[in-house]
């Protein structure tokens, strides 16, 4: 008897001694909802290939990756995203953070692994103040580095770069020389900025706006608005929504048969199930996005068949906690240590080519924006397939294409 | 714009009228706040997408199936959990909130997190007094008026109209008399959360269907309920139309602010509440105490 109790202990034991030789990396997202469970399938192909090779090398031996899934429930409760770092790197001892959506919450659950002197990389916030407060406070916020997306300022560049492009399509086919723009914001945080840049540039590139709608993130009916900025005689509805609200605009436009055409950032048309959502009836809805079967960099095309491959669906941008394993592991390699306070220097000069882009870091932590390092695509939905229409230079892009008139 | 106002209006009115009327009427009757009510209407909007969408079964039968399976899970909660309860009104309060989460959960842990999108019985739109109207929000137009017009028929003009009016009217009074309360609020229970159903199935193929869809119309429709006087059905058909029409010119007259809609209706019930605390066509507090 007293063997067997002792051989039980020794099995049970067993996984502690192998998990010596792991590191584990806590995967955090709202796992419900499809950024977690992209922030998940990415982590998941990043995780099988570094084990499948044999490990991460640190000096002299190899270790294996151990991934922990988290679910923060942000999108419904902070406070869940809080608890959720806390246990996560309390209970499961784990060694690194990736991922985080919300901002609100991510505000949050950077104190809480900056607390703990965690590296984490963020894959899914966008707001400023993440990187700022790495600015202010060097010492206490270096252990967190912006993998995905470009910060909420770059991403307003990326964004007016495009509709510019947009713009210059209404010139050249509606023959109209400043096109005019209804700007569709949900209430919240991470639009504000962009609301404003947008009301002050506009008419600097020769656009005339005719309103500003804001709806809320979780409205179904925005027929109401959809009225208005018809009488308003818009020809591009410039769009800032994250929520449902971009499901329900994408699809009454096309119920009505609008002659504008919809682009900003739509994070729900950025996802495969949007034209499924939406009816069919989005035809022409375009966004910002992060990946596409075209050459951003020289990894992309093949990872993103790989993840379509393997998952049935196309990466969304949270998906990135790939190259933000990735980072990790590269930065473990070169400073031949585990230690988090090791791997800043390492992560502060590195040149990563990823899946969606070429990730440098600056001062405050954000991958540094521009050709050739981090910008993002402009996707459209036509005819049921999303195609990347923008940066025109990269090989694979469409053509935009605009509602009949 | 005022033919935008009209239109806008009268749809989303129209929609509230479905939801406030079943609402008022199981309180009315059963004296029981069920803030599931809108919760049988996400649930009438995911099993019909269901039967549609994932099974392929026809439209209508889809429709009639989805309000069939939704009428008969609020009976088995109405048994099972409401009225074991009846006599403690704070427990069936809580209890109803519970319960819509339960779905709401359910839903998460079935669909996941998703927005699903049902596709539309009628493609096209018409454009009436330069109004452009999808087909599609016609036949919600059609279905809620043909519903409202059915429940007047059925409390004004038949046996069982009769004894939900009477059991609302005085719930003790109607037992003495002989009538069956508990079957008259088994029926009314019935068919309140048929008509939650209904607006579910109908708004389905317009709206986006996820599983917090309900919480939305549950504050407009307390609103609603409690502007036009908690129990009165006549009052929950006004205050629909009164909040429907106020969020539509909000948006209209406010489009920074359209976010805000919810905030104008439920500061114009504050406002009506200060002056008739009773609502539009409710019994005085002291009187229901």
């Amino acid at each position: 008897m007293l063997r067997a109790l002792l051989l039980i202990a020794a099995l049970a034991a067993a996984p502690v001694v192998h998990a010596q030789g792991t590191i584990k990396i806590a995967v955090l997202g709202p796992m419900a909802f499809v950024q977690g469970q992209h922030h998940w399938m990415g982590a998941e192909m990043a995780r099988d290939e570094i084990n499948k090779a044999g490990g991460i090398a640190v000096g002299g031996r190899k270790m294996m990756l151990e991934l922990v899934r988290a679910d923060t429930n942000e999108i419904l409760s902070v406070p869940d995203a809080s608890s959720a770092v806390e246990r996560v790197i309390t209970r499961d001892k784990v060694d690194y953070i990736v991922g985080g959506f919300r901002t609100e919450a991510v505000l949050a659950m950077q104190e809480v692994a900056m607390d703990h002197k965690k590296l984490f990389l963020g894959v899914g916030a966008a707001h400023d103040e993440l990187g700022m407060r790495v600015e202010r406070d060097h010492n206490r916020y270096k252990y967190w580095f912006r993998v995905s997306p470009t910060k909420a300022t770059d991403l307003g560049r990326t964004i007016f770069g495009v509709l510019g492009a947009v713009a210059g399509s209404i010139r050249t086919e509606l023959k109209a020389e400043t096109p005019k723009v209804a700007i569709v914001a949900e209430k919240a945080v991470w639009t504000e900025g962009l609301v404003k840049a947008a009301q002050a540039n506009l008419p600097k590139m020769k656009m005339e706006v005719v309103g500003l709608w804001q709806p809320s993130a979780v409205a179904t009916d925005v027929t109401a608005e959809l009225s208005a900025i018809e009488r308003a005689g818009a020809d591009i509805v410039f769009t800032f929504v994250s929520g449902p609200v971009g499901i329900a605009l994408g699809r009454q436009m096309g119920e009505r048969n609008m002659k504008a055409v919809a682009f900003g950032i739509n994070v729900e048309a950025q996802k495969d199930e949007f034209w499924g959502a939406a009816a069919g009836k989005a035809n022409f809805v375009s966004t910002l996005d992060t990946y596409s079967e075209i050459e951003i960099t020289p990894k992309t095309i093949a990872w993103v068949r790989a993840f379509r491959d393997r998952f049935k669906v196309s990466p969304a941008y949270t998906a990135a906690t790939y190259d933000a394993i990735m980072l990790i592991r590269t930065a473990i390699e070169q400073a031949k240590s585990t230690k988090s306070d090791d791997l800043v220097p390492v992560l502060e000069k590195i040149s990563y080519v990823g899946n969606g882009a070429v990730i440098e870091f600056d001062k405050r932590h954000d991958p540094i924006w521009g050709p050739g390092k981090a910008m993002g695509i402009g996707v459209q939905w036509q005819d049921g397939k999303k195609v990347a229409f923008w940066p025109p230079q990269v090989k694979g892009v469409q053509p935009f294409r605009l509602p009949s008139r | 714009m005022i033919q935008d106002i009209l239109v806008s209006g009268l749809i989303s009115s129209s929609v509230y009228a479905l939801l406030a009327i079943g609402f008022s009427l199981i309180f009315g009757v059963a004296r029981i706040v069920n803030i599931a009510h809108t919760a049988f209407y996400m649930l009438g909007a995911y099993l019909f997408y269901s039967l549609l969408v994932q099974l392929g079964i026809n439209f209508a039968i889809a429709g009639l199936l989805a309000v069939a399976g939704v009428t008969a899970l609020s009976l088995a909660c109405y048994k099972l959990i409401i009225e074991p309860l009846r006599e403690h009104e704070s427990a069936v309060l809580i209890s109803t909130i519970a319960l819509a989460i339960l779905f709401q959960e359910l839903m998460l842990l079935f669909y996941g997190g998703h927005y699903l999108g049902i596709p539309s019985t009628m493609d096209g739109a018409v454009s009436i007094a330069g109004v452009s109207i999808a087909y599609q929000r016609f036949v919600i137009l059609v279905v809620a008026f043909v519903m409202l017009a059915a429940t007047w028929y059925l409390l004004n003009h038949t046996r069982l109209g009769l004894a939900i009016r009477a059991t609302a009217n005085d719930l003790e009074v109607a037992n003495l008399m002989g009538m069956n309360v508990h079957h008259v609020a088994l029926a009314t229970v019935a068919f309140s959360a048929a008509l939650a159903a209904i607006a579910g199935v109908v708004v389905a193929p317009v709206f986006v269907v996820d599983p917090y869809m309900w919480l939305g119309p549950l504050v407009t429709m307390l609103a609603i309920v409690v502007l036009g006087g908690l129990g009165s059905v006549k009052g929950s058909v006004i205050g629909a139309f009164i909040i429907g029409f106020v969020e539509a010119i909000t948006v209209f007259a406010v489009p920074s602010g359209a976010f805000l809609k919810g905030a104008v209706a439920l500061s114009i019930m504050v406002a009506v509440l200060l002056l008739r605390p009773q609502g539009l066509y409710g019994v005085v507090f002291e009187e229901e105490r």
